[in-house]
């Protein structure tokens, strides 16, 4: 990971309804749009695994049909169902059991397990495919935990698209050391490849609760885990911009400094893979009742190259006025070329890039449905 | 007996009408599901209850559950209900 890229990048794309793919020429100036796939399912997520298979897995809903997940091992040409999609096990007669809604977040799991990925889903759960995404098990280290019940949301509680188990990562120097996020509940860790887990939470303050500072319940919108330094963690957060250097094992609250009207509330985080000290955000107006847009129509993304001691904006490009963008948490997203390219999707169906590490925005696709996420590749 | 496959499942049967047989709703599944590998977690989810958008029918009877008995001749009707705008 720390040698940058070159060459083409293509751009997954999950929608609202249905996944596209978007290829760029060697220098990211020209790009070409694929057909849509899937059309009509809702694309959670669409990743690559960057193993070196190169299968690619989109976790989907497929509207009457319930959830899914679709997997192509040949680029995209042609998908094929999971024959066994993540599903929760039956419960015993006479107690209600809870079903899959949707499938959310898709990764690949650690290097040393090549056809290993984890899903995660809504309602709350964690799952295991050891065949390349064919076949899924449920871990239940984490949605049997004795203590479950204490941490995750009931899927009649929680937001409007339902809680989330997101931002599953595991540590590249170790495949027992893991970290997941449920929004909301908090940031969990485990150090046995998910057998156990405990809570790693403190620092966080989440004004909305009863207790701010509760060792659970809090609302990480997106985590991500630096590939370079795995010690140094970020997350966005409903309640605030946080990082972590996991020694300390407590959350430093990094979104103080960012000027008004940009409010420290969002949903997307991105790194540079080659400067843990680097981190992007894109503030939404978190204001009562959350408008959850950028503030006064202004979008700008910010950027810290010191760990979020402070921020730059960086809005040069986007729409002086009238740019209502929301960016979901999974929408925003970098490559591995240098200067590193960033690339954020919109929930009104446009695609954004940046060439040059946030220094000038281009638009590169309007008219897509609703977007939910993209992921370079 | 005739089942009928609404257009979303034709993914999985190819055809509009496919035969399959069992005593009830949940052995007629079992039997779809070997014959069309997939199809029933698409029309029932992992708890075994029909997905909240989608309506069985056998003969003119909408059915409430798998436990809804079947006999020879029955017409099995799966909707893929109208839902949203």
């Amino acid at each position: 990971m720390a040698k940058a890229n070159t060459g083409a990048v293509t751009l997954l794309i999950g929608t609202r309804k249905g996944a596209f793919v978007m290829k760029s020429d060697s220098a990211r100036r020209a790009w070409k749009m694929s057909d849509g796939i899937m059309i009509g399912a809702t694309i959670n997520d669409m990743v690559m695994d960057h193993r070196g298979s190169r299968t690619i897995l989109m976790s989907a809903r497929t509207g009457h049909l319930g959830p899914t997940i679709f997997r192509s091992t040949d680029l995209g040409k042609t998908w094929k169902e999971a024959t066994k999609p993540p599903a929760f096990p039956k419960a015993p007669e006479g107690e209600k059991g809870i079903s899959v809604h949707h499938n959310f977040f898709v990764t690949p799991a650690h290097a040393s397990e090549p056809g290993v990925w984890y899903v995660g889903t809504s309602p709350q759960g964690l799952f295991r495919s050891e065949d390349d995404g064919a076949s899924w098990e449920p871990v239940s280290g984490f949605n049997d935990h004795p203590r479950f019940k204490e941490w995750w949301n009931p899927p009649d509680e929680g937001p409007p698209d339902g809680p989330t188990l997101h931002s599953v990562m595991i540590d590249p120097r170790d495949a027992r050391h893991m970290y997941l996020c449920l929004s909301g509940g908090g940031v969990f860790e485990s150090r046995d490849q998910g057998r156990d887990w405990h809570p790693l939470n403190k620092g966080q303050v989440s004004d909305f609760m009863p207790n701010p500072t509760a060792e659970v319940g809090h609302d990480p919108h997106c985590m991500k885990m630096h590939p370079l330094n795995p010690d140094r963690l970020y997350q966005q957060n409903h309640c605030g911009v946080y990082r972590m250097d996991r020694a300390t094992a407590e959350w430093i609250n990094i979104g103080k400094t960012l000027p008004k009207p940009y409010s420290d509330h969002s949903y997307p985080i991105v790194l540079h893979p080659r400067d843990p000290d680097t981190v992007w955000i894109f503030p939404l107006d978190g204001s009562f009742p959350l408008g959850r847009v950028s503030p006064g129509g202004k979008p700008a993304a910010f950027v810290s190259r010191n760990g979020g001691k402070n921020w730059k904006k960086q809005a040069n490009g986007f729409p002086k006025s009238g740019g209502w963008f929301s960016v979901k948490r999974q929408a925003m997203n970098a490559d591995n070329h240098d200067p590193l390219g960033l690339y954020l999707g919109t929930t009104s169906g446009e695609v954004w890039t940046s060439r040059d590490e946030g220094a000038r925005w281009t638009r590169l696709a309007t008219s897509l449905p609703e977007i939910y996420s993209v992921r370079a590749a | 007996m005739q089942i009928h496959i609404p257009t979303p499942l034709r993914a999985y049967t190819k055809q509009n009408i496919v035969e399959a047989n069992g005593a009830t709703l949940a052995d007629l599944f079992a039997d779809l599901d070997r014959q069309f590998p997939g199809m029933r977690f698409r029309v029932i989810n992992e708890q075994g209850e029909i997905r909240e958008h989608i309506k069985i029918f056998v003969n003119q009877s909408i059915a409430e559950n798998l436990r809804a008995p079947l006999a020879p001749g029955d017409a099995v009707h799966i909707i893929a209900a109208i839902s949203g705008g």
